[in-house]
Parts: structure tokens; C-alpha cells; sequence
């Protein structure tokens, strides 16, 4: 189930994911093929158990396949190792998790601060971008502000400025709009479609709730382990 | 400078916790040198000893008196540069909690042969002149306010009745290490009462000090002397008066075996808690450290967040510890009174303070480091869900 496309940024061939759980052998992806053109907005949807979390996950490079590969921008993730990895995700790879994840300890500006460490920037130009960020998520004057001091949607646009702090090629968010209220939710999606539209981010995301989904470019079913149908959205 | 601040706010986002673990730290750090200062205060006459000064004293015990007539053969003695001599007086001044140390001695010949008792020249020639006198160590003459003109009584327990000693001079030492909780009277009152109630008991002494020229000969003078008087009725032992100190010390050695134990259990004990704390601590965060690995921080990023906190708190109670280590261990020879004459907070004892914070820190951080660098991402994001 796939969209033909010329270039995708993400190119996704025979990938197959196992789990071991108490010496078993339990498949989650089997034999997956899916291509995202940059500049999509993907909403990953199934119900639980179909393998839509370990989908974003591999394509996040935070998990390894069992076999099959996973192109993004040109590079096989499945064959680089830990440590590549690790600075492939610093480089191209921006997290919206559900429960947000902020360090409580940091304010919203180091928060969002804490990707450019990896860059080697300098600190002043580290400050600059991230209060960059914080005003494109609209949080320019709640910069100094600790996650606790700040309601949910705030806390989620703050990750969403870490995620786009260092300009990355892809952003995955896993259940975006799970920890908030409808209203709030509506914001947060469509800030990520500002982010599309606006600055050709491409997302992939994973949600349960239709009504986010429905933002999303392209809305992609899971089913046990395959892909069940691709709707344009 | 962001690194640092991260690890500020982190070693005390829970105050309460990190509180008590400093508390722990700094009662440990703080005890361990105490109990370090009480094994060097053990120590300090041995370090205080000098070597060029020999000790002669009789090779069945020192109970024994040699006589006063070998004072002039050891002076013969090849290498031998002066000789004196001093006995224990063992006197009593209003109760035995007092206790301190008394010695009669031969004034002009002991007191050319410890230059390390600085005493002014005319208190010294008051000293001298007075057969009734006593000279006291600063310390002593301020832990019974004592002045120049005193009289001390003394009850004597190895030389029966109640002396009374005219206080001519105090002398300071010249150097911390110095004991200055040490009284000195003459030998020679001494000696004419012993030979009015016992004849036969007198022109005895304790132990000879013999000042030698050259250190490197100390061994080969011993030997002279002792060769002197094999065979006699009354051998001697004659060692370095580093050797001599050190027997007193090596007769309370399973005391001072039990003590250093005892400093390294509380340190290993605040090792435990500790670890503990940092491997909470690594828990409760297993979602932030997985959050920073999927950013693309590496291993060692949280290696050094967890190192640094600890280190960072290992180094606040250690600098407390330490800190708190001076006024206590003055409290301490305050109330220890005599009993130690020379109690100093040393600064190796500082030094292995701040190394044993050091220790502390790193070891309690090392399986928590270890096992957040190789936490799952995966399973590691979840925990917060």
C-alpha cells in the first residue's frame, strides 16, 4: 500500500519487525512497503496491537528492523548502527511525543534549546533559535516559563518548537493531541499543519482519533502488521 | 555552562532527598576525619619525635630504673653528642580526670636537647634557678588558667605526699605538632626525697634522652650504648625516640586497627545510600534519559548527567563535611582535654576527605550510569505512558 512518487523522502521496502517475548518469536510489521513524499502530512491510524507505534518508531530510527529498509533522504536507516543513528536522529528527526516530555527542570526556552547542543552551535546562537521556534509555535513570551507552569497545549507546542528547532527533514509525532482536550487538540493539529504547509515540513503521525487524523495529507490504515488501504485526505 | 545548570537543577529537584543524602555525606565525611584526626593524634608524639635523639631505657621494662651513674658512660659514647634524663612523676592535680603528663628532669641538659619547647629567657633561667619549679606547656597552663607565680599541688602516686610546684615558666611549641599539655619539674627534688624515704631507690632514672649528631648513626650508637651494659645488672634499650613513641602507640594498635575500620565502614555505608539515591533517582527519569537518546544525545550524555549530579552532590558534602570536620574536631580536643595532646585536622586528613566524597560520588553513580546508557529507547519512552 503505497503512493507512487518519484523522490519519496521516505522509501519503506519489505520491512518486517519481530518482537521475542518470552522466547517467542511475535510478529508486529510483516513484509511493509510504504513510500512519503517530503512535504506530506501522514496520519498513521489502526487499532492497538496493529503496529502503527513500531511503524513511527523504525521510521524515527529509535528501532531497529528485523529485516527490510527503511530510506529516508537517501539513507538506510536500518543499516547504520547505534551510534550513527543516534546522529542521523539529531540531524533529521524532530519528536512530538504524546505526554509532551519536556525536562521539568529546563524552561520552555532550554527545552527547546537542548536539540542544538548536539550542533555545536554557540550558545548565543542556540538562544536565538529557540526563541525563534517558541515564536512559531506562538510562546515567544513564555520562554522562561517551567513545564509545570504551563497548560498542556503549551507544553505540547513547546515540544513541537523543539522538534522543529533544529530543522529537521521529518517530524514523527506519536499521538499528538492524546493528553488534551479537543479544543486544545484542534490548535495543536493545526499548528502541525502550518508547519506543512507553511514551512514543507514533512510529518508522519500516529493517532487514534479519526477527527485528528483527518488533518493529516494522507491517512494510512494498519491492520495486524500490514497496510490495509491508503486514503488521500 | 547549559550542562552545569541542567546538573544543578537536577541534584536538587528533590530537595528533601537530596537534603538528607548531604546530611548522610557530611556525617560521614565529617566522621571519617574525625576518626582519621584520633589515629594521628595517636600518632603525633611519633611524628613529633626527633632523629637525633635516642632513647635508653631498661631492656626488661620501663618500670625498671637504670642508675645514674651510666649517665657519664653514654655521654663517652662515640657519636654521642649531650645526654639527659627524665622520669615519669605521675602526680595528681585535684582529681585523676585531670590527668596530664609530669616529668622530672634534669632542666639545663633536657631542655638544651628539645629545642621545640620555646621558653622565654628569663622564664627559662627563673625555671632553672628554682629546685621547687615547674614549666607547663602553653596549652595546659590555659586549660587550668595557670600564670607565671602559681603554685600547683600535686598529689604524687609513684612518689608519695602532696608537692607543691612554683610555676616559672610556660613554654610554647614550636610548631603544631608540638605537645603543649606537658609539665616538667626537677629531678633533683625529686631524687633527694626519694633518697630521705628510700636510699637504696635513688640517683635512679626513667629513661636517658641521648642527642646524637648524625641520624644515619642512630642505629650503630644503639648499639654501642647497649653494648655497654650487656651483662649487667640493669641492660638497657636504647632505640630512636621515633621507635620508643611507637611502642606506646603499637600497645593500643588493635584500638587504632578497630578506628581506622570503623572510618572506612561509614564511608562504605554512605556509599550504599547514595547508590541508592542516584539509583531512584536514574529511575524516575528513565523517560527524560530515553527522551534525550531519541534526540540523538549519546550514551555518554547520560553517563555524564548522572556522574555529574552525583559528583556534584558527593562535592557539596564533601566541601560541608570537611568544612564541618575543623569546629568539631575543636569541640573534640576541647573536651578530650589532655588526653591528646596534639588533636589537628591534618591536611592529608582533608585530602582523603575530599577523596573519599570523591569515591562516594563515583561509585554511586556507576550502575545507574551504566544502566540508563544502555536503556531501550522504545521501552524507555513508554514508561512515561
Amino acid at each position: 500500500m503505497s503512493r507512487a512518487d518519484p523522490a519519496p523522502l521516505i522509501r519503506i521496502r519489505r520491512l518486517v519487525k519481530n518482537y521475542r517475548r518470552g522466547g517467542q518469536e511475535i510478529p508486529v510489521l510483516l513484509d511493509l512497503d510504504m513510500d512519503v513524499a517530503a512535504g506530506e502530512f501522514v496520519a498513521l491510524m489502526g487499532p492497538s496491537g496493529s503496529g502503527k507505534s513500531t511503524l513511527l518508531n523504525l521510521i524515527a530510527g529509535i528501532d531497529k528492523p528485523s529485516s527490510g529498509s527503511i530510506e529516508i533522504g537517501g539513507v538506510d536507516i536500518a543499516d547504520l548502527s547505534e551510534a550513527e543513528l543516534a546522529d542521523w536522529r539529531a540531524a533529521n528527526v524532530g519528536f512530538v511525543f504524546q505526554f509532551y516530555n519536556l525536562l521539568p527542570v529546563l524552561s520552555a526556552q532550554d527545552n527547546v534549546e537542548l536539540p542544538l547542543l548536539l550542533t555545536g552551535l554557540p550558545s548565543r546562537q542556540r538562544a536565538e533559535r529557540a526563541r525563534l521556534a517558541l515564536t512559531l509555535v506562538g510562546l515567544a513570551d513564555r520562554a522562561a516559563h517551567y513545564p509545570n507552569e504551563l497548560s498542556g497545549g503549551q507544553q505540547q507546542r513547546v515540544a513541537i518548537a523543539r522538534a522543529l528547532v533544529s530543522d529537521p527533514l521529518l517530524i514523527v509525532a506519536d499521538e499528538p493531541t492524546g493528553d488534551l482536550d479537543r479544543l486544545t487538540g484542534e490548535e495543536i493539529l493545526g499548528l502541525l499543519e502550518r508547519l506543512v504547509l507553511d514551512l514543507g515540513k514533512t510529518i508522519v503521525m500516529v493517532t487514534h482519533d479519526p477527527k485528528a487524523a483527518a488533518h493529516a495529507g494522507r491517512l494510512v490504515h494498519l491492520e495486524k502488521g500490514v497496510l490495509v488501504d491508503a486514503l488521500g485526505g | 555552562m547549559f550542562l552545569l545548570r541542567l546538573l544543578l537543577k537536577n541534584a536538587f529537584r528533590h530537595k528533601l532527598r537530596t537534603v538528607l543524602t548531604l546530611i548522610g555525606l557530611v556525617v560521614a565525611i565529617c566522621a571519617f576525619g574525625l576518626l582519621r584526626t584520633i589515629i594521628d593524634a595517636w600518632y603525633a608524639g611519633v611524628e613529633a619525635s626527633s632523629s637525633t635523639r635516642l632513647v635508653t631505657r631498661s631492656s626488661i621494662s620501663l618500670t625498671f630504673q637504670l642508675p645514674l651513674g651510666y649517665a657519664q658512660r653514654i655521654r663517652a659514647v662515640d657519636g654521642v653528642r649531650a645526654i639527659s634524663w627524665a622520669n615519669w612523676f605521675g602526680g595528681v592535680y585535684i582529681t585523676e580526670r585531670n590527668f596530664f603528663p609530669q616529668f622530672a628532669i634534669d632542666p639545663a641538659s633536657y631542655l638544651a636537647l628539645y629545642p621545640e619547647y620555646v621558653i622565654a629567657d628569663a622564664e627559662k633561667l627563673a625555671f632553672l634557678r628554682d629546685r621547687q619549679a615547674a614549666v607547663v606547656g602553653r596549652g595546659l597552663a590555659n586549660k587550668f588558667g595557670w600564670r607565671i607565680g602559681d603554685t600547683i599541688p600535686l598529689r604524687g602516686t609513684i612518689y608519695p605526699g602532696t608537692w607543691t610546684f612554683n610555676l616559672r615558666a610556660i613554654y610554647d611549641g614550636v610548631d603544631a605538632k608540638t605537645d603543649e599539655n606537658q609539665m616538667f619539674v626537677h629531678w633533683s627534688l625529686i631524687n633527694e626525697s626519694v633518697r630521705q624515704s628510700t636510699r637504696r631507690a635513688a640517683d635512679s632514672v626513667g629513661v636517658y634522652i641521648v642527642g646524637i649528631d648524625e641520624p644515619n648513626n642512630a642505629a650503630l650508637i644503639s648499639q654501642r650504648i647497649d653494648a655497654l651494659f650487656a651483662n649487667s645488672l640493669a641492660e638497657t634499650l636504647t632505640e630512636t625516640e621515633k621507635a620508643f613513641q611507637l611502642s606506646f602507640v603499637s600497645m593500643s594498635e588493635a584500638i587504632l586497627v578497630a578506628i581506622q575500620a570503623v572510618s572506612l565502614i561509614i564511608i562504605v555505608i554512605i556509599m550504599a545510600v547514595m547508590a541508592n539515591t542516584m539509583t531512584m533517582t536514574a529511575r524516575e527519569r528513565l523517560a527524560e534519559y530515553a527522551t534525550l537518546r531519541a534526540l540523538g544525545f549519546p550514551p555518554g550524555f547520560v553517563v555524564r548527567l548522572l556522574y555529574g549530579e552525583s559528583l556534584l552532590i558527593a562535592a557539596i558534602g564533601g566541601a560541608l563535611g570537611v568544612a564541618a570536620t575543623l569546629p568539631l574536631a575543636a569541640a573534640f580536643a576541647r573536651a578530650a582535654g589532655t588526653l591528646f595532646p596534639v588533636f589537628q585536622v591534618s591536611a592529608l586528613t582533608m585530602a582523603l576527605q575530599w577523596l573519599a566524597a570523591l569515591i562516594v560520588g563515583s561509585v554511586a553513580a556507576a550502575w545507574p550510569a551504566w544502566r540508563m546508557s544502555r536503556i531501550d529507547i522504545v521501552d524507555g519512552l513508554r514508561h512515561v505512558a
